[in-house]
């Protein structure tokens, strides 16, 4: 969209904002403003995300030939292992919430900042304790469970240190917690005057499905993590059938909450997608109650569906189908977003900005991880599939196509607000499509190699080297993909130095973050706002002759 | 036809078409949906681009056109779900003249003992066109017993039994693996699952074979005196156990279960668990005292004397393991044709 379609003075950047507000390290450290504390969220989270592609790249070095030539086998299980746990629990869970979230949760809704401010560093502490133990463990010989921890091989085989992986996660998991604690309390309390749930952005209604989840689901992780630790400790006997436990109990556990925890990683990324595709449509969304409610839909659904990762474990058939049955109705609530967004592109005014790619990406890769899940979730089907290269496909298409490209589109669609400056728009939309690109060519051969049967998690395939071509492309694909995520990394700290400075609103949204400054003052409003309108007044934005609506500040 | 096409697995028991042929029902109902929204979007993004001068069309929604694409989805998904659920329901229901295959899984090995005394490792043969039934348990972790070719797939766990079964359609050697993450030779833990023609897989089990698991069975029976309380003659101390398997029992806490491989394996390792109504509990454990092989053997034993079910696969190859213990004949008779122990690990 051309940045003249609003023609707000570029204001000079050194008026005085929450970034140059105070300098040195310790209004960093002890900052409880919620957009610096977003962006030490960023800066984390970027630094795990690098960790977990580098142990992603080395699995694909591997698979490139069928015989274990690169790595042991002991360390490929424990590269496939810190891959998966630092990629959920330290780079996917916080990405969107802890750091967009953070920073714009209360921008939108009027506030000065979260209820709990000092709660909200805190949670950032915990999870900086939680990423340093699992550095600490992974520096002193890691992990090789798996990230799904099943016991008894947790709980009795393995000697790795997974007591203490397990303590970074349960450290982590309440950094999430006190994260979703902040945003339903201040969802519910700080709300502007006019802001009624009805005008809330959907953006809003995704976060506070997503923080229901890690309130209720993130304590359960935790018991079991502990339980895990006991019977490592103590012999305590909870799983290992040697002991008197049971092995299903534990992947019960882990599951109730490992699935809603998929919801918290793609909720958020659904939110985001949802406003960049109303602004760059210039519409209203489509079905604005549907989309809403169907982020609550999914977030009570998705607690009730985490049997779907048990059908050849060994529980009944007649438990099989229940889960089965549900996780068809928990699909359905996706579905009709993915339809709304549709509809709303119908008779819109499409701009293709670099965050609408990303979101044309998410729509693209979200609707192929959604229909795949529709074949795990058929019973007949999930028992020829289920740990099979198909289901990494299924979940890295949900949680790398759909949740780290809401995650990149949101960070391009709202980074002039955050860091007050333009990125450039060429490499942007490049990036985009050599990710998407990338992305394909990595995981879409996995569908095929999965159903031709090639079991996960395995390190040395060269009794069946017909799985070879597959790989090599899959692995041709990760480094495209790896290009495409190193991009925005670049540019990104280019143009803070180098970027165009960018106007209050460079993107004409609605949206109450956008009637700030760029980057915006400590407490966000000079005064505070009042709503008259509804969410995506894009009607009335566009309307020729018409300052837009009145600006609060 | 697809046993040709380089990706696609071989189609190889009687399920494989089953499987495939929902299999590909949603690639197509999936193919479909997916190409409405895509071509949608591509039409729709090329179509309301932006132009200078033209503004967006607000609309509210529509409610009748959530509820239409709410309920159509939803019934292609119950289509779906019902479909997935019946092919499910003839993976998980073994044939019940299924020949039975005892399966050990152990860091990273496959154990395979043969209703007929056949062992093996790492691999499995079996004939083309009888239905067999897999009988497994784990020595230590969980592991996950997965033939491609056949579609089928479960998990192995430690301290009781699952079962899945197949019948294989076509002669040939295909792959084992082992689905479920189990430490550091998880994708060493490979096999072959080799399907012979009758002729040939009836040589095959004529060589070798050390007697059939029952009389394995029955030894051990009579070695830890198991005789003693679990008599036929006059009531003991224990149940009768002659044509216990398959039936109800009555349990002292007024349940009722039915007499299963796995409730056999319970007794046998924890007796106090499920006590038989009426009886003391004095049976001692055999938790460590006996392998996973051992109990195995046991549970074929106190299946073959089983009046209503004569031994795993007996009726098949009656003519191929010659000595074979018949339900006729008495125990002392089979007994004396025991050649070989059982030589499983111990127990952990």
């Amino acid at each position: 969209m051309s940045m003249s379609m609003t023609t707000p003075i570029l204001q000079p950047v050194e008026r005085e904002n929450y970034l140059n507000k105070e300098y040195g390290v310790w209004s960093w450290l002890l900052t409880t403003d919620h957009k610096r504390i977003a962006l030490l969220y960023l800066i984390s989270i970027t630094f795990f995300f690098f960790i977990g592609g580098f142990f992603a790249l080395l699995i694909r070095l591997e698979l490139l030939t069928p015989v274990g030539d690169l790595v042991q086998a002991d360390t490929y299980n424990k590269l496939f292992t810190m891959h998966g746990m630092v990629m959920v629990f330290f780079f996917l869970i916080p990405s969107i919430p802890a750091v967009l979230g953070n920073f714009l949760v209360p921008m939108m809704i009027g506030a000065k900042d979260l209820a709990f401010p000092r709660i909200n560093l805190l949670s950032w502490y915990l999870y900086i304790i939680g990423g340093v133990m699992m550095l600490h463990c992974m520096l002193t010989g890691g992990v090789d469970t798996g990230w799904t921890f099943y016991a008894p091989f947790s709980t009795s085989f393995t000697n790795t240190n997974i007591i203490e992986a397990g303590l970074a996660i349960f450290v982590a998991g309440f950094s999430s917690i006190l994260t979703g604690l902040n945003f339903v309390v201040t969802i519910h309390r700080m709300r502007a005057p006019g802001m009624t749930w009805s005008r809330l952005p959907l953006f809003i209604w995704a976060h506070y499905a997503t923080s229901i989840i890690q309130l209720l689901g993130t304590p359960v992780i935790a018991v079991t993590i502990v339980l895990v630790a006991a019977e490592r400790a103590l012999h305590l006997g909870i799983f290992d059938p040697k002991l008197g436990g049971d092995p299903l109990l534990f992947q019960h556990l882990f599951w109730f909450y490992s699935h809603p925890a998929v919801y918290i990683m793609i909720l958020p990324s659904m939110g985001v997608i949802t406003e960049i595709i109303a602004c760059f449509s210039r519409k209203r969304i489509f079905g604005y109650h549907f989309v809403a409610f169907s982020s609550i839909a999914i977030a009570v659904f998705g607690f009730l569906v985490w049997a779907h990762h048990m059908f050849v474990a060994g529980i009944s058939v007649y438990s099989a189908l229940v889960f089965s049955f549900l996780s068809y109705a928990v699909a359905l609530p996706s579905a009709i977003k993915v339809f709304n967004w549709t509809a709303t592109l119908y008779k819109g005014s499409i701009h293709y900005d670099a965050p609408m790619l990303y979101a044309f990406g998410f729509l693209g890769l979200f609707t192929i991880g959604g229909l795949t899940g529709l074949f795990l979730a058929a019973l007949g089907i999930d028992v020829h599939v289920t740990d099979t290269y198909f289901v990494v496909a299924h979940f890295h298409y949900i949680m790398v196509g759909g949740a780290v490209m809401g995650y990149l589109g949101g960070m391009h669609f709202w980074w002039p607000k955050i860091s007050g400056r333009l990125y450039p728009e060429g490499w942007a939309r490049l990036a985009a499509l050599i990710v998407f690109i990338g992305f394909n060519l990595t995981f879409f051969p996995q569908f095929v190699l999965g159903y031709m049967g090639m079991p996960r998690r395995y390190y040395d395939y060269s009794h069946m080297p017909e799985f070879q071509v597959l790989n090599v492309l899959s692995t041709a694909g990760a480094t495209v993909l790896g290009v495409g995520y190193l991009l925005p990394m670049v540019y990104f700290l280019w143009s803070m130095r180098y970027g165009k400075p960018a106007s209050d609103n460079p993107w004409n949204a609605a949206g109450l973050e956008w009637k700030t400054a760029s980057p915006p003052t400590t407490f966000n409003f000079d005064a505070e706002p009042v709503v008259t309108w509804e969410a995506y007044n894009y009607e009335e934005l566009d309307a020729p002759h018409k300052e837009g609506v009145p600006v609060a500040r | 036809m697809l046993n040709n096409f380089p990706l696609w697995p071989q189609q190889a028991s009687t399920l494989a078409g089953h499987v495939d042929a929902l299999y590909i029902f949603l690639l197509i109902v999936t193919g479909m949906m997916a190409l409405l929204v895509f071509v949608c979007i591509i039409f729709f993004a090329a179509r309301y681009r932006h132009r200078p001068g033209v503004r967006a069309e607000q609309i509210e929604g529509s409610n009748a056109l959530e509820i239409t694409w709410s309920a159509i989805p939803f019934l292609i998904f119950m289509v779906i779900f019902v479909w997935g659920a019946l092919v499910y329901f003839k993976e998980r229901t073994p044939p019940t003249d299924a020949s039975e295959v005892y399966v050990v899984a152990k860091q990273w090995m496959w154990k395979v003992e043969h209703a007929e005394g056949q062992r093996e490792i790492n691999e499995l043969h079996v004939p083309v066109g009888r239905d067999v039934k897999l009988i497994m348990t784990s020595q230590d972790v969980i592991h996950s017993f997965y033939i491609p070719a056949f579609r089928i797939k479960q998990d192995v766990l430690p301290g009781r039994y699952t079962v899945e079964w197949f019948r294989a359609t076509k002669p040939g050697v295909y792959h084992l693996f082992c689905a479920e993450y189990c430490g550091t030779q998880h994708s060493g833990m490979v096999g072959s699952i080799v399907v012979q023609e009758q002729a040939q897989y009836e040589a095959w089990m004529n060589g070798g074979s050390t007697g059939p698991l029952s009389a394995s069975g029955e030894k051990i029976f009579a070695e830890l005196g198991c005789a003693t309380c679990h008599r036929t003659d006059t009531p003991g101390r224990g149940p009768n156990l002659q044509g216990v398997f398959g039936q109800p029992v009555q349990l002292e806490d007024g349940r009722t279960v039915t007499a299963d491989e796995n409730y056999l394996r319970e007794c046998i390792l924890d007796p106090g668990a499920k006590r038989v109504k009426g009886f003391q509990p004095i049976m001692p454990t055999f938790q460590g005292l006996v392998s996973e092989e051992q109990v195995n053997a046991l549970v074929a034993y106190i299946k073959s004397i089983s009046a209503n079910k004569p031994p795993g696969g007996a009726k098949a190859t009656a003519s191929v393991v010659a000595p074979r213990h018949e339900p006729g004949e008495t125990r002392a008779q089979a007994g004396e044709r025991v050649h070989a122990q059982p030589n499983g690990s111990q127990v952990q």
